[in-house]
């Protein structure tokens, strides 16, 4: 098992969002802009690694029954760490992540992922995956607000995209907006993976 | 209490800002069990139930065990225990008193806990109507209310949408575009229908 496919997978082949359709939630919620996506995404990123690295510290520890209770509450106190830093350092994003911090808890890509991988593996590969994994849904939520806030406010980053003669889309910036950018997003990877699949069926050579 | 008010919780958890199509929190049962109707209203209930429960527990272990003891910020990991706690406790009582029941809510059981919209109402309640400044009564009824309209809200969205992709199933869709995608396609129409209801003035 190379340790670059294990970095690497989160983001095309497995990525949690578009490929394996978990942690939607705040996927769609917060990817009205870049900031509020990057914000979100290194949130996850930082409790993902974490909970990734101690439940499988304690993997051998942790009896199969219980598991599930036992990572949700390693998962929360992450996500607790993670409220209070952010409150303390960055009250404006906190603000505008509002609910969706706590709400990292019942995030599937990470109970997903302790369930999947952590419990199953060493620390070191256990990090990687969660950096991995973070980095995708990351990703996921740059892709998905940079698409909703070009066309919904005219803006990257708070730049102007278009000039001052745009006309926003302000449906895009809007729940329904949410939905069908993903929905399409979805649609498209997957049209790629197809073509994917049928050139590897016609010539197995390339 | 200032009933004009409880209504407009109600309207407004039901309707105008849904749990699903406007807040965007219960996707992942929202997607997965929207298959048929008829599941999907057993599912819904079992949320409505769980849903009310967490709201009311939820109330009691913030006001009356985490704001003396001063550790609020505890509350996620105190709230999701509780709900994980609830939906066992739930589930064994319902296998004892009425196995019927127990056999169609069952299996979505075990789901709810990892429902963002249980542990979202959660915290919601705690954000609108603890750390204000009403009476305790008043924010324990309407902290009960709005867990149980976010509820019917929930099950509203997700009976309409089972409901659509039952239709959907006949017709032609592409194929990349099966499965999900579409699902988000027609969860953003019904969104813009949904969208109509933030005119209301209450």
């Amino acid at each position: 098992m190379s340790v670059s496919k294990e970095f690497t997978k989160g983001f095309y082949n497995e990525n949690p969002v578009f490929r394996l359709a978990l942690g939607l939630c705040p996927a769609l919620a917060v990817s009205t802009s870049v900031e509020n996506a990057l914000g979100m995404g290194a949130a996850a990123t930082f409790v993902l690694i974490g909970s990734n690295m101690v439940i499988s510290i304690l993997r051998k520890l942790i009896p199969a029954k219980v598991r599930i209770p036992c990572f949700i509450v390693i998962i929360a106190s992450f996500v607790t760490i993670v409220e209070l830093m952010m409150g303390a350092y960055l009250p404006e994003l906190s603000k505008s992540l509002g609910i969706f911090i706590p709400l990292i808890v019942v995030n599937c890509v990470i109970l997903g992922r302790a369930e999947a991988y952590a419990s199953k593996h060493g620390i070191f590969l256990s990090a990687l995956d969660g950096i991995g994994m973070g980095l995708g849904f990351t990703f996921a939520l740059v892709l998905l607000g940079a698409i909703r806030e070009i066309l919904g406010d005219g803006k990257l980053m708070g730049y102007m995209v278009f000039g001052p003669d745009f006309q926003p889309v302000l449906l895009m910036i809007l729940a329904p907006g949410a939905f069908i950018t993903l929905g399409l997003l979805m649609g498209y990877f997957n049209m790629l993976d197809d073509k994917r699949k049928k050139k590897l069926e016609k010539g197995p050579s390339s | 209490m200032d009933l004009g008010h409880l209504f407009a919780i109600i309207i407004g958890a039901i309707f105008v800002s849904n749990f699903v199509l406007a807040r965007f929190l219960g996707l992942c049962p929202f997607v997965g069990v929207s298959k048929d109707p008829a599941s999907a209203l057993g599912m819904g209930m079992a949320v409505i139930f769980v849903m009310t429960m967490a709201s009311l527990v939820t109330w009691f272990i913030y006001v009356f065990v985490l704001e003396p003891l001063g550790i609020t910020y505890l509350r996620t990991i105190a709230f999701i225990l509780v709900i994980a706690t609830l939906v066992q406790f739930v589930e064994m009582v319902i296998e004892k008193t009425s196995p019927v029941l127990h056999r169609s809510l069952g299996i979505y059981l075990p789901l709810i806990t990892t429902n963002c919209a249980v542990l979202g109402v959660a915290v919601v309640n705690v954000n609108s109507f603890i750390v204000t400044d009403l009476p305790k009564s008043v924010s324990f009824i309407y902290a009960v209310v709005h867990g149980l309209s976010a509820g019917v809200g929930f099950t509203l969205a997700l009976v309409l949408m089972a409901s659509i992709r039952q239709r959907l199933q006949l017709g032609a869709v592409p194929k990349s575009m099966q499965g999900i995608p579409i699902t988000f396609i027609v969860a953003g129409l019904m969104a813009i229908a949904f969208l109509g209801f933030s005119g209301l003035r209450i």
